[in-house]
């Protein structure tokens, strides 16, 4: 039934631990206090964002797709270096609290920035591979 | 001891992660990321109940950092969700783009604020 195989999984799963300890060991280094910013977070998503967009950019213009990096760095580091409930969450206590500007704040930073960290991470992976430009005839990057 | 639980819970968040993706990209297409919405949204439902349950002290601290901290923050991603939104305008346009990004965005707010509401509104 899942269409995934065995070393794909043990793949996401290590990358997966990897990014989790490494999120948490940032956030539990600099604590939040109650109203404040979720700086940690933040940084994390973006810094993700930005990585995550180099790597699928680098790798996606390579004539052969390596799958184990991909996996291993990609969707089981970086998808779990970053995270979507804590920022939620982070949100609705915020909101509980009342500071409802600096909610409205951290969500528009986290992803007005998050899309800029990525446009900026793709920018960069297509400079990294150069010789590959010219040979696709759907560039990501280009004009229509 | 405990950072093994959040490694362990880290691993086993982002394999759901990666099967639900792959399992949603077979059955509903690639149109849209629908995968990385369901566990975005999903994930922020039960953050926001654990977050709830650890507030009432209905749940340990320790069990909670674990839950939410390693699983669900693994399970949940914010990087993927970015790079699909910026393909998404690739493929149909800015306006698309940014209605897929505030819609997976405020769903996941609700999900996590009903999830919260139902373990703090109750208890």
């Amino acid at each position: 039934m899942l269409p995934a195989r065995p070393r794909h999984v043990a793949l996401v799963a290590v990358g997966g631990a990897v990014g989790a300890v490494a999120r948490v060991a940032l956030a539990e280094a600099r604590p939040l206090s109650p109203g404040e910013l979720p700086v940690v977070t933040l940084l994390e998503n973006l810094t993700g964002a930005f990585l995550l967009a180099v790597l699928l950019t680098v790798l996606g213009r390579r004539s052969v797709a390596d799958s184990t990096v991909r996996l291993l760095v990609g969707t089981g580091v970086l998808g779990s270096f970053t995270t979507y409930s804590t920022h939620s969450v982070e949100l609705v206590v915020l909101l509980e609290v009342g500071a409802r500007w600096l909610a409205g704040g951290y969500l528009a930073v986290t992803l007005v920035g998050g899309l800029l960290a990525a446009a900026a991470g793709m920018s960069l992976g297509r400079r990294l591979t150069p010789q590959a430009a010219g040979a696709r005839s759907a560039d990501p990057g280009g004009d229509p | 001891m405990s950072w093994l639980a959040i490694a362990a819970a880290g691993a086993l968040g982002a394999v759901a992660r990666f099967l639900i993706s792959q399992t949603a990209m077979q059955r509903l297409g690639t149109r849209l990321p629908w995968g990385t919405v369901l566990v975005n949204v999903s994930g922020a439902l039960a953050a926001g109940v654990v977050t709830g349950l650890v507030t009432e002290a209905l749940l340990p601290a320790a069990l909670g950092r674990v839950v939410a901290g390693g699983f669900l923050g693994a399970y949940t991603t914010f990087s993927t969700a970015m790079v699909e939104t910026l393909q998404l305008r690739e493929r149909a346009g800015s306006a698309a783009a940014i209605a897929h990004l505030l819609a997976e965005s405020l769903a996941a707010l609700a999900a996590a604020g009903l999830g919260w509401w139902l373990v703090v509104g109750v208890a």
